[in-house]
């Protein structure tokens, strides 16, 4: 492998997880906002639960994404940092408010209401937000004016490809959140937000399948050129769709059953597995692309001394790290004594 | 306004606004942690209640550092693409490491905050400790990309293009040791008199003789002597800094000081405001020969003036004010911190007088406004370059248009949310007030 390549495998590892963790967060959000009355569930409490620890974490990850990203390929920042002013903008300012009401509402009770309103508001927002990113680096709503990269945005906000993107992001995140969701009540032992969790799962997994195959044909006629190369990765779509029913039979299961692993559990693995098997398609056809057709990796790419420097700075950190988070993990995702909040009952 | 000063104002924003919450998450854990110690060594109980609702302040300010602080990041992409495509090709190394510092930081945080009930004392101690370490060597490694926008070191820009880069010499350039100590320890600083400031408001509101006044008054004498101690540790390495100016930013200091002609036994101008027209600095004190020994330790040194560098390169003259404020405040911090000491343990009074606990109070605002005149100092004393001689902020900024409605955005949500921060502050210390007798009820909560 190359630098380039190794650069932009980690690059892409980042987006992953942060994706990942980042929608499980803003879906909870959600959730918790549309059963803030369901009081006897407790929806809203588990929901809350697993966010208040893991917001802060997640958080760390947006910045490492935009660090790697002027690290690795200070040569794409002039166009991205222009081209991405206004959505990234407004993407800052929803998280800086969300995060402000998430630590709030833990201090002071009564802001709880606000926060999941807020939290809840933010949490779809956000996630349509930055699927933007998708569309606009695949070229198309670029113009060049005197030399300065802008972005067409009102092309942007008229573009079928665009909302079908962001159709697809705010199923996805809602998927992901309520399949985790019903894992983590499952472990806690709250049988009534499983319920809820696994039939919002069980609607909106087949909503998220249909909004993939209408953004694949928004591509063809948007961007003909990834549609192309994304088919020359037609068995790791394939993969992912098998994934994907996977999870879902998992999920229509009936729930006493064990496969080795709880169910609900076997589930979330297997979306996981889908959505990286998807978006592994979709970086392979992006690449060498980073902006189209005018930034490539090779092109963007940092001194290659600096890269040195930096891939090393990455193998102690995360060596030094790792232990700290499975540490986390344990105190927060395992302890049976936190998930189902043995030492005080809150009502 | 033009585009350029925009984003400065945008960008400038949000630093000044993130700065108070950053130094205070500096600051804050080191007294966290030695209230911590303290309980350990003298089974003090106060001591874990005060590491205990400190810890919920210091809560309260991350929610607000760490997503101001993100926006920062962010920003810098967006507002100085020019700026961060030299800062990805040289000097990424402290912004990579810095990722780490703040995951360390964000983990132990989220650890001790949710459950501090079920830690032992010693991992309570560690995850405390482990904050501080996050959250200082955060602080120490973005002031590295700042020293390097002062004394670049580790490239050379050919025709247009960088080259012969070396990471590490960026990394290592001339002022990073003594500009990353001058944030870190008025971080501390700031942290400690912010305390002193709430426990002197307690003080004066609480009958004297009750637990709740022995309790702030504890909390008031470790502010003052962490405060003072590391007040004074600033003034010495301010110096330092100075000399370092001196040495590498020359047009920096003269315009700190006012100071057009080159000349030996240069006098020190206190106070007053620089006259770009006479060329001189009205309404000052000048104390004769004191510059030249300032910038190195000798009254005969040369100190380069203003005169000497083409006007186009001043830096803005109001400098000279905000240095003289920083400076002032910082070594009327240093004789706070010593009555403070010297009144309990020299004196072996019991307690101050009400106007000395006026002062103290007045401490932590004057903390944190030495610090934001001391970084606008730094910055705005740089213009007009963001890289010194090597690139000005005008290549560095944005061609993007339309920053106004992103400024005044920022701009609201910025005093909104610190209005917010205020009330939850206020709300959630009255909601939970001291009580001492129960405190293990206070610590279930």
């Amino acid at each position: 492998m190359t630098d380039t390549v190794i650069a932009v495998t980690l690059l892409w590892i980042f987006v992953m997880i942060y994706a990942v963790a980042a929608s499980i967060d803003f879906g909870a959000g959600f959730w918790s906002m549309v059963y803030l009355n369901h009081e006897k569930t407790r929806a809203t409490n588990i929901a809350n639960r697993y966010l208040s620890p893991s917001w802060e974490v997640t958080n760390v990850f947006i910045v490492l994404i935009v660090v790697a990203l002027v690290t690795f390929f200070p040569g794409a920042i002039y166009t991205l940092g222009s081209v991405l002013m206004i959505p990234v903008s407004l993407v800052l300012l929803l998280l800086l408010i969300r995060s402000a009401f998430l630590v709030f509402s833990h201090l002071i009770d009564e802001y709880h209401k606000m926060l999941s309103i807020v939290s809840g508001i933010t949490g779809f927002l956000i996630p349509a937000l930055l699927i933007l990113v998708l569309p606009i680096t695949q070229g198309g709503f670029i113009k060049v004016v005197k030399d300065v990269p802008m972005l067409d945005f009102m092309g942007l906000l008229t573009s079928p490809h665009a909302f079908s993107y962001i159709g697809l992001a705010v199923t996805s995140t809602l998927f992901l959140s309520s399949l985790l969701l019903s894992d983590y009540s499952h472990v806690s032992g709250a049988t009534q937000a499983f319920k809820i969790y696994r039939r919002d799962a069980i609607l909106i997994g087949p909503v998220t399948l249909l909004m993939a195959i209408l953004t694949l044909q928004t591509m063809r006629l948007e961007n003909g050129w990834l549609y192309d190369k994304i088919f020359d990765n037609l068995p790791w779509l394939v993969a992912s769709a098998v994934f994907f029913f996977l999870c879902y039979i998992f999920l229509l299961l009936p729930q006493r059953a064990k496969i080795g692993l709880s169910l609900p559990r076997l589930s979330v693995i297997c979306a996981l597995i889908q959505y990286l098997l998807a978006s592994y398609a979709y970086g392979a056809a992006h690449l060498p692309y980073i902006v189209y057709p005018d930034i490539t990796i090779e092109s963007g790419f940092t001194d290659h001394a600096t890269f040195h420097a930096l891939f090393v700075s990455y193998i102690v950190g995360f060596a030094i790290l790792i232990p700290g988070f499975i540490y986390f993990w344990r105190m927060f995702m395992k302890d049976e004594n936190y998930l189902r909040q043995r030492p005080k009952q809150k009502t | 306004m033009d585009e350029i000063l925009l984003a400065r104002s945008t960008f400038g924003t949000t630093m000044a606004f993130h700065i108070i919450f950053a130094s205070l998450g500096v600051g804050l854990p080191l007294m966290i942690l030695l209230a911590e110690v303290l309980y350990l060594r003298t089974k003090d109980s106060d001591y874990r209640l005060m590491a205990k609702r400190w810890i919920k302040g210091q809560a309260i300010l991350l929610g607000v550092a760490i997503p101001s602080g993100t926006i920062a990041g962010v920003q810098l992409s967006l507002l100085w693409p020019g700026f961060m495509e030299v800062v990805g090709k040289v000097i990424s190394l402290p912004f990579q490491i810095e990722i780490f510092a703040f995951f360390l930081e964000a983990l132990f945080m989220s650890i001790y905050v949710y459950a501090a009930d079920r830690l032992t004392p010693w991992m309570r101690l560690l995850s405390v400790f482990l904050v501080l370490v996050g959250a200082t060597a955060s602080a120490v490694l973005i002031t590295n990309v700042h020293a390097f926008e002062g004394t670049p070191a580790g490239f050379d820009i050919v025709n247009g293009q960088i080259v012969n880069v070396d990471p590490w010499a960026a990394f290592f350039n001339p002022s990073f040791v003594v500009t990353a100590l001058h944030v870190t320890v008025s971080a501390y600083m700031t942290g400690a008199f912010v305390i002193a400031t709430v426990a002197a408001y307690k003080m004066l509101k609480t009958r004297k003789d009750t637990k709740e006044f022995h309790f702030h008054q504890k909390a008031l004498l470790m502010g003052l002597i962490v405060g003072g101690t590391f007040s004074l540790l600033t003034a010495l390495n301010g110096h330092e800094s100075a000399q370092y100016l001196h040495r590498y930013q020359p047009e920096k200091l003269a315009a700190a000081e006012g100071l057009f002609e080159t000349q030996p036994y240069a006098p020190l101008a206190i106070g007053g405001y620089t006259d770009p027209v006479t060329k001189e600095v009205k309404y000052a004190i000048e104390i004769p020969w004191a510059l030249s020994f300032l910038a190195a330790n000798r009254f005969d040194e040369v100190v380069v003036g203003l005169n000497d560098f083409p006007q186009e390169y001043w830096p803005p003259l109001f400098i000279h004010v905000l240095f003289n404020g920083m400076v002032g405040i910082g070594s009327l911090l240093i004789f706070v911190g010593f009555i403070g000491f010297a009144w309990k343990k020299l004196l072996k009074r019991e307690s101050y007088p009400r106007w000395v606990m006026w002062i103290f109070v007045a401490s932590g605002p004057l903390s944190i406004l030495g610090i934001e005149f001391g970084w606008v100092f730094a910055c705005t004393g740089r213009q007009p370059w963001v890289i010194y001689r090597m690139m000005t902020t005008a290549e560095a900024a944005t061609k993007a248009e339309g920053l106004g409605f992103f400024f005044a955005i920022f701009l609201a949500i910025y005093i909104l949310l610190g209005i917010v921060t205020v009330l939850v502050f206020k709300y959630y210390f009255r909601r939970h007030p001291l009580r001492l007798q129960d405190g293990s009820q206070e610590a279930a909560k």
